[in-house]
């Protein structure tokens, strides 16, 4: 009760709540020095790979270094679209070739292999979740604690062994090989199920009298009411999907089907691979659908974060 | 079950019909999800386990008892990879914790509106996938053109050859780690400390304790289940540390930054040794276990008052 009829005090009241004698006696200004201090350092790598991708390639190797570039230029971009080479997109594996810069494909790979992953990800930990938290069937504990185990294991344990699945099963260097393993997390099922317990059965019940199927009762009580849930499922899902790196390279072999990451890693140990200008351009547009993703969904990270370490 | 209810109860048949009636849309809610987690988590992680006992290749596998293991307990690689994850590991998590609990604190007082400005600033490098980073960190440890012999010359010293040097290359990717505040940690605890109740202050205010008493006696041990929660995953991170390896140095130079995940991804995908990049999963495995099970005894006796 405190804590809320403190939080809902005016700003300003907070400071002189504030637990500890030595920071309330620091001037405000002093506070938010120290702190923009360290946030400059934290973001400067940030800083420093878009004003390297705009600075014109001669400026890059010069000493003392540009800090804000002079003449800003976007010829590092257009000449890393152009030095990566052209590629072939098989439009949804029909035969329609369309011819394009590879880096624009390994633009197109990563968002197709990105959204889809996502979509159904949310969509299979949604419905596990669901059954986990309001229908008790035959096996669904050991079957949760087996969801639950898994957790704790790393990655890399899997790697061999589905790597040798996905080779046995020919889809290596496919984007199936790619997306079928990393369809297998379960922290979203976990996550889920936590919040879904919070739903009031009653809802259901009256729906079921009503007559509706379990099916419409899923997707239109469960799923509407789960929504804050479920986007912070997708969007960490979507995160990890967009810079996933050790699987993908390992699956995808030639450099048409490469993502993003995997490009950049790519060109990283290519005859281009020192010139700066030109990597800083291509690792500032792997960067730029993450940030723009980030500053409009923002609200849902910080919640998410929250729910993780409260669950956890 | 008593015969005398097993009489009464209709054949197993029907009881499983009528089963599969009652809950064959929990079965089909469960379906999709629990087929993948057994095809691509279950099923591989047993197979990890008998993997790690055969001796594997392209070809084939064959059963070689404890070889593997022996063999990489033999290693002197494995070992040097071993000593450069715990050093990384152990100077990340402790680095982290602090700069996130010490953010966190220096935020709380401020208003609102400026603490969730912060809160985005030191989150937002957070989102951007560890290969633009460590590409990133190349270009500024670079030794000729790099920022940072720029400012070692701004003060006089001599360039140094960060990622190329045997002996500071490992010490360099953990710098690149730590610069980076961890916005997870800043907002977790951000939040943590927010719900701490006012009460605990004013009563320890009333006995007369000053301020580093109060955030030793009251914020530290309350925030203890965070402490838990992050250092369980700062740790599992840190043991897993694969990209920034790969990508700034490839495990050199002379192995001196190979650490136990850029050992395994060698070992299968450049030796093509699939039964020992198996076993050295499961010592990965392991280690990250008990480090998380030590975690929790340790910690979680603080927890209850």
């Amino acid at each position: 009760m405190t804590t809320k009829s403190i939080a809902a005090q005016p700003a300003d009241r907070s400071i002189r709540m504030s637990p500890h004698k030595f920071i309330r006696s620091l001037p405000r200004m002093f506070i938010m020095l120290i702190l923009t201090a360290v946030a400059v350092v934290s973001l400067f790598p940030l800083y420093w790979l878009f004003v390297t991708a705009l600075t014109p390639a001669s400026s890059t190797v010069q000493l003392p270094p540009q800090l804000i570039p002079k003449n800003p230029t976007l010829e590092n971009i257009s000449e890393i679209i152009r030095i990566s080479g052209t590629g072939e997109l098989n439009v949804f594996n029909t035969g329609w070739i369309i011819r394009m810069p590879r880096l624009l494909l390994w633009f197109i790979n990563t968002t197709w292999i990105t959204l889809f992953s996502t979509a159904f990800h949310v969509l299979f930990d949604a419905m596990a979740g669901y059954a986990f938290a309001k229908r008790s069937f035959p096996g669904s504990r050991v079957l949760f604690y087996m969801v639950v185990a898994a957790l704790m294991i790393p990655g890399q344990v899997t790697l061999v062994p589905l790597y040798l699945m996905i080779t046995r099963m020919g889809l290596t260097n496919t984007f199936t090989g790619v997306i079928l393993p990393g369809l297998a997390d379960v922290i979203g099922i976990f996550l889920l199920k936590q919040f879904m317990q919070t739903l009031p059965s009653e809802l259901i019940e009256a729906a079921r009298v009503d007559g509706a199927s379990e099916w419409t009762i899923f997707t239109r009580i469960i799923m509407p009411l789960s929504a804050p849930a479920l986007a912070v499922t997708a969007i960490f899902a979507f995160q990890r999907y967009w810079n996933s790196f050790l699987w993908p390279l390992i699956v995808l072999q030639s450099p048409d089907l490469f993502t993003l990451q995997v490009g950049l890693s790519y060109i990283h140990t290519s005859e281009f691979g020192t010139n700066y200008g030109l990597l800083m351009a291509g690792a500032a547009l792997a960067a730029v659908p993450m940030i723009i993703f980030f500053f409009t969904f923002q609200k849902y990270f910080m919640q998410g974060l929250r729910i993780g370490a409260i669950k956890g | 079950m008593t015969t005398a209810s097993s009489r009464i109860r209709p054949p197993l048949s029907q009881r499983l019909i009528r089963g599969w009636h009652k809950h064959k849309w929990s079965y089909f809610f469960i379906f999709p999800s629990m087929l993948l987690f057994f095809t691509f988590t279950a099923y591989p992680v047993g197979r990890a386990f008998l993997l790690a006992f055969q001796k594997v290749d392209l070809r084939g596998s064959e059963w070689a008892g404890l070889a593997n293991f022996r063999d990489i307990f033999a290693s002197q690689l494995f070992w040097a990879s071993m000593q450069h994850t715990f050093i990384y590991a152990g100077c990340v998590v402790s680095a982290w914790l602090i700069t996130s609990l010490l953010v966190a604190a220096l935020i709380q007082p401020l208003p609102n509106k400026i603490q969730s400005l912060f809160r985005g600033a030191f989150y937002l490098p957070n989102v951007i996938s560890i290969v633009v980073i460590s590409l990133v960190w190349i270009w500024i440890f670079e030794p000729q053109f790099g920022f940072f012999n720029f400012l070692l010359g701004l003060l006089g010293q001599e360039p140094v050859r960060w990622l190329q040097n045997p002996r500071i290359a490992l010490w360099s990717i953990v710098l690149s780690t730590i610069l980076i505040v961890p916005g997870s940690g800043v907002v977790i605890y951000s939040a943590a400390i927010g719900s701490i109740p006012r009460d605990y202050y004013e009563a320890a205010e009333v006995e007369g304790a000053n301020g580093l008493q109060k955030l030793i006696y009251i914020t530290i041990p309350l925030l203890n289940p965070t402490t838990l929660y992050l250092m369980v995953i700062y740790t599992i991170a840190g043991f897993q540390i694969f990209e920034r390896v790969y990508i700034m140095t490839g495990g050199g130079p002379i192995n001196r930054t190979t650490t136990i995940v850029q050992l395994i991804y060698q070992t299968a995908f450049s030796d093509f040794n699939f039964g020992r990049a198996s076993a050295q999963g499961l010592i990965l495995f392991a280690i990250v276990a008990a480090f998380s099970f030590i975690q929790f005894r340790v910690l979680s006796s603080d927890i209850e008052y």
